[in-house]
């Protein structure tokens, strides 16, 4: 028994030295979606040491990515997130409906409906653009295989599903105003119909489906398969970045979606942890003149474009952006209708 | 039918044909076959890993390990592995001992239990944990209200692990001990020893060895396993992730000299439990026999 003891002495100690070091160290956690991750990494650092010189105080912000959905149920499950920066208004929806750790109307907290910066959905394809793949019909040509993530799990892969139904539906509409006119809903209803079709064949060309955009990424770039990878702008403008730009080029369809992922404050969580103050002026940090030109750096296109340099706007593509409120009519509505259980990717998404 | 006998005489002795050579051609493609199947799935992957590991060079491979999440992720591998090897060892030696000393009801349903584990995909057995600890969970409100954390924190990635490497070592025991039989407890209890003597001086020697291979084969699992850690983890950089969970973050992240160097750390680690498995294997097998031949004496 003897020798035991001084190893149970220092496995106490050990503990001890890590608590006191923790106590003069405040931490935080962000929970977020997959393609976020170098963008945190870079704006971490930077709010740590504005929140040094400005208090004084030590602040370590521990990470974690997934698919957004999935990310959302883990905090559901009692993931104690101090902020999240999701992928889509509706995930948050569900954290404070599930599981009432923030109030009902977060999205108005913070500038533009809590979504410091937005993005769209556009093509990767291999160098050359062997498949001539230039816009969303062009996916259904013969011998195409498209890679995207599950609508199910992944926020980025909901994007891609309704930018593809918003194309359709602009195709067969010619003017997405008919939507409202009531004279015009004959043609509307066909127009959805066909545009169901439309997504179904896309979706028949999976080949697999990753949960989070990150794995559909390396599906695409790592491991070869598929001939177009429908993805966010930032995550196709890092691919090509990190991976060779003699291996892949972004294709901009005619028109995509405006996705806006929110942040927002877990109050209860930030609350216990005695984080509220620290965790408000780090989302608030995210609208700030470093923050915005954070976001540009890493390819996200920032809400207010005129604290960024013009330079790093020129990287961003003028395409048409469907909004989803105009289009689908909020994210509530679409999650009931096509993504909840035997909705409608349920009945089209037969693998 | 007297035909057909005569046949299959013929076969066995055939003048001149050495009755070994048929067998022998099976044998030769049988074992190129298996070799050239664990060539192709076993040394090639492997061989990718130390390759691809070492592609930026020793510094980029020895530096991953320097990394501060690496490091966390080193320790909670360790932790948990240190946690639910010597549970499941004193778990498993109770089973054992109960199924195999004792006759009582509900035997062979413990017996089916203890493999419930090998049954279950990892996945829903993570997922179980967070539907009993997770905070929509049966016991999540009383949880909360009393600040413990287990899903999405160290205790839920030992739990998961536990579950999963509940029957390595119990399943080595039974058999050996089975075996084995009662007499020996027997004697030394008619010489007067008590349970904790018979067990010390009697049992355990008896089955060290086949102790030992479970609780190798048990660590190396708690250390590899993925699945169902990854469902209780929450995938927190630098405080909830395992090695295997750490190798799939880094992939992730396009830092994949630094995720197969991870990675490699886990086939190592594969390697030195294969040479101490075999090791301990001849030493069970011997053991058996000699349990075998002393029980065909009495």
């Amino acid at each position: 028994m003897r020798p035991r003891r001084p190893i149970l002495a220092s496995i106490i100690g050990l503990v001890m030295c890590a608590t006191s070091v923790l106590a003069q160290t405040r931490t935080m956690l962000n929970v977020s979606y997959d393609p976020t991750r170098e963008l945190y990494k870079d704006f971490n650092a930077e709010f740590a040491r504005m929140w040094k010189e400005k208090t004084g105080q030590t602040v370590e912000i521990k990470m974690s990515h997934g698919g957004s959905g999935k990310q959302a149920r883990a905090v559901i499950d009692g993931l104690e997130a101090d902020v999240v920066t999701l992928a889509l208004a509706y995930d948050i929806d569900a954290i404070s409906e599930h599981a009432g750790l923030l109030p009902k109307e977060w999205q108005s907290r913070l500038p533009n409906a809590s979504s410091p910066y937005t993005s769209t959905i556009v093509f990767l394809v291999r160098k050359g653009n062997p498949k001539n793949i230039r816009d969303w019909d062009d996916l259904l040509k013969p011998g195409v295989e498209v890679i995207t993530p599950n609508p199910k799990t992944s926020g980025g892969a909901r994007w891609n599903y309704l930018a593809a139904w918003g194309f359709a539906l602009r195709r067969e509409l010619g003017d997405l105003a008919k939507l409202e006119d009531p004279n015009a809903a004959e043609a509307v209803k066909a127009a959805q119909a066909k545009a169901r079709q439309f997504v179904t064949d896309v979706f028949r060309r999976v080949p697999v489906l990753d949960t989070g955009a990150r794995g559909s990424t390396t599906t695409f770039v790592q491991r070869n398969i598929g001939d177009v990878l429908l993805a966010w702008e930032n995550e196709a403008f890092l691919a090509v970045e990190e991976l060779g730009k003699d291996k892949f080029e972004i294709v901009v369809p005619s028109i995509s979606i405006l996705a806006e992922p929110p942040v927002t404050l877990i109050d209860k969580f930030s609350d216990k942890h005695g984080n509220r103050d620290l965790a408000q002026a780090y989302l608030e940090y995210l609208y700030s003149p470093i923050g915005q030109r954070l976001a540009a750096k890493h390819y996200y296109r920032p809400y207010d474009p005129s604290l960024v340099d013009p330079e790093d706007l020129k990287r961003f593509p003028k395409l048409e952006l469907l909004s989803i409120d105009t289009v689908f009519g909020g994210w509530k509505k679409v999650q009931t209708e096509h993504f909840d259980d035997g909705g409608v990717f349920d009945q089209i998404y037969k693998p | 039918m007297p035909g057909a006998v005569a046949l299959s005489l013929s076969v066995g002795v055939r003048p001149g044909t050495p009755a070994t050579r048929d067998t022998s051609l099976t044998r030769w493609v049988l074992t190129g076959i298996a070799l050239t199947f664990l060539g192709v799935f076993l040394v090639l992957p492997l061989v990718v890993v130390f390759t691809e590991a070492l592609r930026e060079g020793i510094g980029v491979y020895l530096g991953s390990f320097q990394d501060p999440d690496a490091l966390s992720a080193i320790r909670l591998t360790l932790i948990a592995a240190g946690v639910s090897v010597p549970l499941n060892v004193v778990f498993g030696l109770c089973a054992a001992w109960a199924i195999t000393k004792f006759k009582f009801r509900g035997r062979s349903l413990l017996v089916t239990l203890i493999d419930l584990p090998f049954a279950v995909s990892p996945v829903v057995a993570g997922l179980i944990y967070v539907l009993v600890f997770g905070r929509q969970g049966w016991l999540g409100p009383w949880l909360a209200e009393h600040d413990i954390k287990i899903i999405f924190a160290a205790p839920g990635i030992v739990l998961a692990t536990v579950f999963i490497t509940f029957p390595f070592v119990a399943r080595e025991l039974i058999p050996l001990m089975e075996e084995q039989g009662l007499e020996e407890e027997q004697a030394a209890m008619t010489l007067g020893a008590r349970g904790w003597t018979m067990f010390r001086r009697v049992t355990l020697p008896n089955i060290r060895w086949a102790l030992l291979y479970g609780v190798i084969l048990c660590n190396a699992r708690a250390m590899g396993e993925f699945g169902a850690v990854s469902v209780v983890s929450g995938h927190i950089r630098g405080q909830t992730n395992t090695l295997p969970l750490h190798v799939e973050i880094l992939y992730n992240e396009y830092s994949f000299a630094a995720a197969f160097a991870t990675a490699s750390l886990l086939a190592i680690l594969a390697i030195i439990t294969l040479v101490l498995k075999t090791a301990v294997e001849y030493r069970v097998r011997r053991q058996m026999e000699l349990s075998a031949r002393l029980g065909d004496k009495s």
